[in-house]
């Protein structure tokens, strides 16, 4: 695997091209006000947040029981389940099915699971070609790229950037940016795919425990075009999906299109309980650190997530620094969030990739406390010696001048303590913040200095 | 152990020590809005057309109008033999992809976001909404609800093998977000609302 | 009624006219202000940073400061909710929780406590106000725009007693500004890219001054405004509504 690129480097490199970075920044704004414009007409839309919260806080308490009964149901139903520890189990379970029928190709609706995974890799590898259905995911793995947003996969590229990776792979016209034609060509090519692949996987938003039956949303319809012409479907969720009865299901249709992209619900949201005579349908159900985060007090409520991707696009710093600088397969504030709970030490600097502007928890459908848990998580990476050692010595040294007012004083007079040591310039680094900034200019007298100097004019008068 | 047992009792150990309780859903999706008009405008809003009609002849008329005779239609209702396949619904689902249009009825719709509810007892084959170029829908004005906690109140406890909510023509804005109707499934969805 | 003056540390050293301002603009307002001399810094920059566990001597030494006193006032949001949330004592818990209780922002202390009705104030300008974050979100001292809820802001009806003073309405009313702490220079090119924007935003409506509740966020957004040779000016709040 290629060595990680930090957050705070990738994100300068993304901030090279200033016009790029504006339309990212412009387009996922455009995003979050479609989103408050449809949360705005909704007059119960905080209670339906608040709703949605305890339904997943009653599933995460009662996760063990829930799970247990959605695979007996989704048995009875005729579906075959499988459970995978991990990420290597989860790819080896799909194959081995893939394998068993004798397969080499197979298409694929958008699941930020598999791509957790890496599935697609793992796949390739054991000679299975997997076709990305959902239009963004399938410009992105023509360009050999992950996506960049849970929801909006090739949010990173102009359409320029689409016309050229079609010409190269579909034969598009050159320099044919149209989006409808792009659109159409892309068409063409997956309704073969469609038509040929024996087997589909899709991922899966909701697991419904009373019921058995799992729900799969897209506008696009690639989802059902794969799975209703395969003779195999394959379903493959993290085993928070569940939500506990059928009518729930309601709540969460309401929050989820409209916090993602501000639709009032999403083209299909399509319910699949039992497979289709004739068809074969597999359940993978995993864990891969998910129980883990379970046992994670302070964070199991990142396990409500819905991945509807409302908190990247009010992320101020994911809109400006683009959903690859974070290295994950979930991008932005949630990722943040999640992916430390994956591997601490490759993901240590995504916590520190936010400014705690508290906006993605506002946005957050099922109320995550996203931004509380960055700043938990930055706890627990600096006791876990996660951080560097340099400014874990600056911390120190700091901190014992600011717990002794008498050092302090002399501090501040001796060299202005404050100015060497703001915390905004840790290790002297003087020059990140003056490279595009100019500094504040230290006054002739500091507050505490006026304070006493007025305090002994007023006595000496007396 | 199992991958299955091993997980389970991870989870039994890691999760919270009591349960929260489930919080109760009556109290939703009571404000007051005209149905009907709501659901024309969301449907308009969300790229679909609506045709108001109180007969399937309204339909017949609609679909000659609009659509080419050459051009393989299919629907699930006998009473439009005349104008569309009716005996396909036994068929390798492949067969119909070269369906211009799939005229179905749904059992509801809802007006907070012009969802048509459908599923495989009145969908012939499960693809069919989705495969044709073209896709109309009949729905009864009295049959259309508020919000999805009607919707799923007027679902309940009822079996089916396939369901889904469709809510105008497939779509995708994944290049520079410019909407394009017609990604995979149909590029056009008219719902006919009978009297 | 007793308050104490919280003056955050980089108030103190780089911009003491705020203190100024805050103190007699209290002292206006009838209350007995004093200024704790031995408090230094909540902490918050460590605890930020995630050095939460370094933060107990500052605890200890803001709350020998700050016990006595009534009420305890600051003008910054982010401080006042620094302390807020995570302020505690080994020795004496009961204080910490006096103070937690009882730790303002100047603005809200202005029109929460103090219940002020009208502001002797002059200040012709146009001026643009930029939420802080903490402030905004943390204390809750305006409506944020993400959530369906009645719109209200405690700076903002400050300011419309203030004579001659044109409020804009900015594109974007709550964005961060891409200060955060240490933020500032970890991620530097995202931090300045997002100060950039606001001020974009703030231009745009031709503002002579960007004011604000927290001089942190205005000292990175002056800093810009420096290096781009810019007419705009930065204004602490408490500045504008001690302007007579």
């Amino acid at each position: 695997m290629k060595n990680t690129i930090d957050h705070s480097t990738a994100a300068a490199t993304f901030n090279k091209d200033v016009e790029r970075v504006n339309w990212h920044d412009e387009t996922l704004w455009f995003v979050r006000s479609k989103r408050d414009k449809s949360a705005h007409a909704i007059p119960e839309w905080e209670a339906l947040r608040d709703t949605a919260s305890k339904i997943k806080n009653n599933v995460l308490s009662n996760m063990h029981h829930y799970l247990q009964e959605f695979e007996a149901k989704a048995k009875e139903n005729g579906i075959i389940v499988h459970w995978a520890a991990d990420g290597a189990e989860h790819n080896k379970i799909v194959h081995s099915i893939i394998a068993k029928h004798g397969v080499t190709q197979m298409v694929k609706s958008k699941s930020m699971l598999t791509e957790e995974c890496h599935l697609n890799e793992y796949l390739a590898d054991n000679g299975v070609q997997v076709i990305d259905s959902d239009l963004g995911e399938f410009i992105v793995q023509l360009r050999q790229e992950p996506p960049s947003h849970i929801v909006l996969p090739a949010i990173h590229l102009k359409k320029e950037d689409v016309s050229d990776t079609f010409n190269e792979h579909l034969g598009t016209e050159k320099g044919n940016n149209d989006p409808q034609y792009l659109t159409e060509a892309a068409r063409k090519e997956l309704r073969d795919t469609f038509l040929t692949r024996k087997v589909a996987l899709t991922g899966v938003n909701f697991a419904v425990a009373e019921t058995g039956e799992f729900v799969v949303c897209t506008n696009e319809g690639n989802a059902d075009m794969g799975a209703h012409l395969a003779d195999v479907h394959i379903a493959c969720m993290g085993f928070e999906k569940l939500v506990p009865e059928r009518k729930h299901l309601g709540v969460f249709l309401r929050l989820l299109a409209r916090s993602a992209t501000g639709q009032p619900i999403t083209t299909f949201s399509s319910h699949f309980k039992k497979p289709r005579k004739g068809q074969e349908m597999h359940i993978v159900i995993v864990d891969n650190g998910r129980s883990t985060q379970l046992g994670r007090e302070e964070f199991r409520n990142s396990l409500k997530c819905i991945r509807c991707g409302a908190c990247m696009n009010t992320c101020p710093v994911y809109r400006r620094s683009g959903g690859h600088s974070y290295h994950n397969a979930v991008a932005g504030p949630i990722g943040s969030i999640l992916a430390p709970n994956l591997d601490m030490k490759k993901n240590a600097d995504l916590p520190f990739a936010s400014t705690l502007c508290g906006s993605c928890t506002n946005v957050c459908p099922v109320k995550i406390d996203i931004h509380d848990q960055l700043y938990k998580w930055r706890q627990v990476l600096v006791k876990e010696g996660y951080t560097p050692t340099s400014k874990t010595i600056a911390m120190k040294g700091m901190s014992a001048v600011l717990a002794n007012p008498t050092v302090f004083k002399i501090a501040g007079k001796a060299g202005r303590f404050v100015m060497k040591n703001m915390p905004f310039m840790v290790n002297n680094n003087l020059n990140a913040w003056y490279k595009q900034r100019e500094m504040p200019a230290p006054p002739e007298e500091s507050f505490r200095e006026w304070y006493a100097r007025k305090a002994k004019e007023s006595k000496d008068k007396k | 152990m199992s991958s299955r047992d091993s997980i389970l009792s991870k989870i039994k150990s890691n999760q919270p020590v009591s349960v929260n309780e489930l919080p109760g859903l009556s109290f939703l999706g009571l404000d007051k809005i005209d149905v009907l008009e709501t659901y024309k405008t969301v449907l308009k809003g969300i790229g679909g057309f609506c045709e108001e009609v109180s007969s399937l002849e309204e339909v017949k008329a609609y679909v000659e109008t609009k659509y080419p005779e050459a051009k393989r239609k299919i629907t699930t209702i006998p009473e439009l033999a005349v104008i569309a396949e009716t005996n396909w619904d036994a068929h390798d689902p492949h067969t119909l992809q070269d369906v211009e249009l799939a005229i179905i009825k749904a059992h509801f719709g809802v007006a907070e976001n012009s969802a048509l509810w459908v599923t495989d007892a009145i969908l012939g084959q499960r693809v069919s909404p989705f495969i044709p170029q073209y896709l109309a829908i009949i729905v009864n004005k009295k049959d259309i609800v508020a919000t999805m906690q009607q919707a799923y109140e007027r679902i309940g406890n009822s079996d089916y093998g396939f369901g889904t909510f469709i809510a105008g023509p497939s779509k995708t804005a994944d290049i520079e977000q410019s909407l394009v109707l017609g990604a995979h499934g149909a590029r056009g969805l008219t719902v006919f609302l009978m009297e | 009624m007793k308050v104490g003056l919280f003056i955050p540390c980089y108030v103190d050293q780089f911009y003491p006219q705020i203190g100024i301002a805050s103190l007699e603009l209290l002292q206006k307002f009838g209350c007995e202000v004093s200024f704790p001399m031995n408090q230094t810094c909540c902490g918050q920059p460590m605890a930020n940073s995630g050095y939460a566990h370094l933060t107990e001597g500052c605890d200890t030494n803001f709350v020998d400061n700050f016990s006595e006193f009534d009420y305890i006032v600051c003008p910054s949001g982010s401080c006042t909710m620094h302390v807020k949330e995570h302020l505690h004592s080994k020795e004496n818990e009961a204080a910490a929780t006096h103070i937690r209780k009882n730790v303002y922002e100047l603005t809200e202390f202005l029109t929460d406590v103090l219940k002020v009705e009208a502001i002797e104030g002059n200040f012709p300008y146009k001026v643009g106000m930029h939420q802080s974050c903490h402030g905004q979100r943390g204390l809750k001292l305006s409506q944020m725009s993400e959530l369906n809820a009645a719109p209200f802001s405690k700076p903002d009806q400050l300011l419309s007693k203030i004579k001659g003073l044109e409020l804009v309405s900015l594109n974007r009313k709550d964005e961060c500004c891409g200060f955060g702490g240490t933020f500032c220079v970890t991620e530097e090119a995202v931090s300045v890219k997002m100060g950039q924007d606001r001020i974009k935003d703030h231009a745009a409506h031709e503002v002579d001054y960007i004011t604000g509740g927290d001089m942190s966020c205005l000292m990175h957004l002056e800093g810009i405004l420096r290096r781009q040779k810019s007419n705009i000016k930065v204004i602490h709040i408490a500045e504008i509504l001690n302007s007579i």
